[in-house]
């Protein structure tokens, strides 16, 4: 059954999609059901990844590998393992809500802006089923456009400089991958992801490499110190955009350190590995008491979206520590599995929190057209069943057990002990900073008196947006109570990366 | 040396276009201008005919004319881009040039001429043959640059023209006269010959050198050498710009080929230090002053400046994968410039010209077509993936990593970030201002058509660059 090309059907599937949507143009009635029709086919297909994958094995599966640019040796080359497929399934439930969020909400040429949705599914799942260098690239770049495109034409007043500022921050980023990538074709003579992994490298070519990639991929994560595009385009953003750049686009980052970084230049992440560690760190307990200083709900998540993916940054790069204390403590357990394992569930669950926080807000504007936190007080009042959502989610954001915002967050703490106890203190006062932040903002939007007479009049949520809050609800529990079956598709992928990083290419 | 018939057949193109060309002065002369469009039908019809014969006589290649004549998979695939390019630039003119009354008779005279002058420059295999088909071509070029004779700007723009294109030809002169003085000859098998061999005169060498790359980058318009392009290209009626932005680099290509790399090849380390000055410079001065634009055809001349600093990058690595990538850049170039350049032609109407970069605002409002086009032709000369242009620019940072310049390839990608940013305010001004002016855009069909089809084109060749790349990589095997 799973002859078909499935990786080549994601990919073009909601491109097509995205075509067919576009050629509506007008016609809303036709844009939002055919929409609605290729990201509901393309989410059940995701699933017969799932259904189809060998956990048993670390080798990429469903593996799709056509010459396309022969003169080069560039390869139409896909295929998924452990770490992408999950990502990949995260791409296309989100793309199913973002485009029943915008059921009624965009009211302007709302084609146009489903349309460009589909197409970035399609290019953001290509992203994590790439196999070949330049493929990936190809991905990883066009991308950009519709969500320039997104910011920039729906998005809010300020939206041109944010969305500029996005594009030139990634696309600059980006470029010194492109070299990279050049470089290591040169050294391994084709460009396959794969053959990369195995290219000998001295220090010195690693190092530059390593420099490369994080540059890369620590703008889309975003790493401190160059995360500021991600606050002006989350706030600017219409609220799908929002949820993709959360969910997905900052998932890249963390992907492309996990298919890149660690395995190609293990050496040079190791050598290097204080400085990924001390920015992760510096992003999770600076940038918390940021988003404690923010008035604005979505300022307030996109700080707490960087904080959190310090923990996925964290988790990959403590493991060469855990690897040099386990020679000191024999039999001290499995931390490095624990840290890699607890940065990918980390990448999934907050992928789902922070749709669900920014769908939230989205509800908000809806109605009251403002983000300012000082606007609301007592919406629970008004909005019962909402804030019921909503203070769920906010619980989960803050890591509360129970919620998939707890698994990953232990999971890489836990880790950290393993590796040095002080990296593992100031992980864990983020706790209390998260949920500082995070309950001060519940308190002064949701509880309390009822500040004015807008709140007071605000109609609780639809059933459209009952249904988008409370599939992401039942996700966000399910992988809290038992994250055990998203763990188990990744164990021998993981179990390989960490033969690659430990075995020196010196 | 005994008389021997040359083999004509392989400069039938150029026959049958001069031929043409004569056709239609005549026709021009006793019409006297009244039917201009049997003039550009017939135009039209004679670059098509060229086109077929190139493409009929693909399999031949050799000498002709006493050496002086090369026909090689080069000169096919040149000649091919070149007449199909013109072929374009004539239709997007047509309604142009009309609204303003300079759809001349003489327009199609002098660019056929001009076309010619290409062709035989790009056969050229004697430095006095490639001098006569660079004259021809820009001799033609001053005369259209100065057609709309009451524009004290485009007459500014043609005694520019002139003016520094006769001090480049002049460089080159000298340049080539420097080297008959070492070599004995004009023929450019034996210059290889003569500047590969242990005894030549390598201080009088590398003084021609400097000449002949000064009037190439004249010619391409490489900083330090570039002054007079963004003169030219805003001050020129914009259907001139057109035609002299794409084919003649195209045509200048060939030059650089001949001259630099077939002749004096075996001077890389001579002249790679130069070009890769040139390049560099070209790169970061196009790009940082197309920034501060408002125009859009001064942006694109900066823009042009820039992409040939990236041409030059396949260029300097001295590989023959660098040269393809650098054919590969120049065929991408005419075919985005075209488009670029289309799009002013087709938004000025009667008696408004649309090239000021506020005049496109909320474009995509009116027209999401044609916005559409231009994005996908915006995003092209970015680089960025999908499109064409972003194969153009990996292909020639390839070349320069693969010889291990890279800091060269450092220079390169940080340009084009911020290149990036121009092009992306483009995309702004059209996709997110609100709309200024009313569009009214009624471009005939086959204009319509045929500009979509020049942008999809460049989506197409950014999917599927794998013909016309291992072409490339053909040529120069």
């Amino acid at each position: 059954m799973f002859d078909l090309p499935i990786l080549s059907l994601l990919i073009w599937l909601p491109i097509l999609g995205g075509i067919a949507v576009l050629l509506c143009r007008e016609n809303l009635y036709a844009a939002r059901w055919l929409a609605l029709l290729f990201s509901l086919v393309t989410m059940l297909l995701s699933f017969g990844l799932y259904t189809g994958f060998d956990t048993s094995t670390a080798q990429m599966q469903f593996v799709e590998r056509l010459p396309w640019v022969e003169t080069f040796n560039i390869e139409y080359f896909l295929g998924v393992d452990g770490f992408s497929m999950p990502l990949m399934i995260l791409t296309t439930i989100s793309t199913l809500l973002v485009v029943i969020a915008s059921w009624q909400v965009i009211k302007d040429r709302i084609a146009q802006y489903l349309a460009a949705f589909l197409i970035m599914e399609g290019l953001m799942l290509g992203v994590f089923a790439a196999l070949d260098a330049i493929l990936f690239y190809l991905f990883f770049e066009a991308m950009l456009i519709p969500l320039f495109l997104v910011i920039g034409i729906w998005g809010g007043p300020n939206r041109v400089y944010a969305t500029l500022k996005f594009f030139l921050y990634t696309f600059f980023g980006s470029v010194f991958l492109l070299i990279a990538l050049l470089y290591l074709q040169f050294k391994a003579g084709s460009f396959s992801i794969l053959d990369y992994h195995a290219v000998g490298l001295s220090l010195t070519q690693q190092i530059w490499l390593f420099l490369a990639f994080l540059i890369a991929f620590s703008v889309k994560i975003p790493m401190w110190p160059v995360h500021t595009w991600l606050p002006d385009a989350h706030v600017e953003a219409p609220t799908g955009g929002s949820v993709i750049l959360a969910a997905i686009t900052l998932k890249i980052g963390g992907y492309g350190l996990l298919r890149f970084a660690l395995p190609i230049t293990p050496d040079a992440s190791m050598t290097l590995d204080w400085l990924v560690i001390s920015l992760s760190l510096i992003a999770i307990v600076y940038i918390g008491f940021v988003a404690l200083a923010q008035s604005d709900l979505k300022k307030l998540i996109a700080y707490s979206s960087i904080a959190h993916m310090g923990f996925v940054t964290l988790g990959l790069f403590i493991i060469f520590r855990i690897f040099a204390n386990a020679s000191l403590l024999p039999g001290a357990g499995n931390g490095e599995v624990l840290a890699v394992e607890g940065a990918m569930v980390q990448m999934i669950s907050h992928g789902f929190i922070a749709a669900a926080m920014f769908l939230s807000v989205g509800v908000l504007y809806d109605r009251m057209h403002t983000r300012e936190i000082s606007a609301y007080g007592g919406v629970a009042n008004s909005m019962p069943k909402f804030a019921a959502f909503a203070v769920f989610f906010a619980m989960a954001n803050a890591g509360l057990p129970g919620t998939s915002g707890f698994v990953g967050e232990f999971m890489v703490i836990l880790a950290a002990f393993q590796a040095n106890f002080w990296f593992a203190f100031l992980a864990a006062t983020t706790l209390i900073v998260g949920a500082a932040y995070t309950l001060w903002m519940v308190k002064r939007v949701f509880f309390g008196e009822i500040a004015n007479d807008d709140v007071a009049k605000l109609k609780d949520i639809n059933g459209r947006e009952f249904l988008l809050l409370g599939s992401l609800a039942v996700i966000v529990l399910f992988i809290g109570v038992w994250p055990e079956p998203l763990l188990n598709v990744m164990h021998a992928s993981v179990e390989q990366l960490l033969v690659q990083v430990s075995q020196s290419k010196l | 040396m005994p008389f021997q018939v040359p083999n004509m057949s392989f400069a039938l193109p150029e026959m049958w276009l001069l031929l043409m060309a004569c056709v239609v002065l005549l026709v021009v002369a006793y019409t006297g201008g009244k039917r201009i469009d049997w003039v550009a039908g017939l135009s039209q019809f004679s670059l098509l005919v060229t086109a077929v014969l190139v493409y009929l006589n693909l399999d031949q290649a050799g000498l002709t004319f006493s050496g002086t004549y090369v026909k090689d998979p080069l000169s096919d695939v040149l000649k091919l881009a070149i007449t199909l390019i013109n072929m374009l630039v004539l239709l997007y003119c047509g309604r142009y040039l009309q609204d303003r009354d300079l759809r001349s008779g003489e327009f199609y005279v002098l660019a056929l001429f001009s076309t010619l002058g290409m062709l035989v420059m790009v056969s050229g295999h004697n430095m006095l043959t490639l001098y006569l088909g660079l004259e021809l071509m820009s001799l033609c070029l001053y005369a259209m640059v100065a057609m709309h004779r009451d524009s004290a700007i485009a007459t500014e723009a043609a005694m520019k023209y002139f003016i520094l294109g006769a001090l480049a030809s002049g460089m080159l002169l000298y340049g080539m006269s420097m080297i008959y003085g070492v070599t004995g000859s004009l023929d450019i098998s034996e210059i290889a010959a003569a500047v590969s061999s242990p005894d030549a005169n390598l201080t009088v060498l590398s003084f021609a050198v400097v000449f002949i790359v000064i009037g190439i980058g004249f010619k391409f318009g490489a900083v330090p050498f570039h002054m007079w392009l963004p003169d030219v290209y805003h001050g020129a009626p914009t259907a001139m710009t057109l035609f002299l932005a794409t084919a003649p680099k195209i045509a200048a290509f060939a030059l650089l080929i001949r001259m630099l790399i077939d002749g004096l090849g075996s001077l890389h380390a001579q002249w790679q230090d130069m070009v890769i000055l040139l390049a560099v410079l070209s790169m970061i001065v196009g790009n940082l002053l197309a920034i501060a634009q408002t125009n859009l055809k001064r942006m694109l001349a900066y823009s042009t400046i820039s992409h040939v600093g990236f041409l030059l990058l396949g260029i300097l690595s001295g590989t023959e994968a660098g040269y393809a990538a650098a054919l590969f850049y120049t065929l991408i170039y005419a075919l985005m410039t075209v488009g670029g350049f289309g799009m002013i032609l087709l938004m000025s109407g009667q008696g408004f010209e649309a090239e000021e970069i506020a005049d496109y605002k909320g474009l995509a409002k009116h027209q999401p077509w044609y916005a559409l086009m231009m994005l996908l032709l915006m995003f092209s000369m970015a680089g960025i993936p999908p499109l064409a242009g972003f194969y153009a620019k990996l292909t020639v940072i390839k070349a320069v990593v693969d010889v291990n310049l890279l800091a060269v390839a450092l220079v390169a990608v940080i340009m084009s970030v911020i290149g990036a940013y121009y092009y992306l305010r483009m995309i702004k001004v059209m996709y997110f201002d609100s709309p200024g002016t009313d569009f009214e855009l009624a471009p005939s069909a086959p204009v319509r058509v045929l500009f979509s089809a020049n942008c999809l084109m460049v989506l197409a060749l950014g999917l599927f660059p794998g013909a016309l790349l291992s072409i490339c990589a053909t040529v120069f095997v």
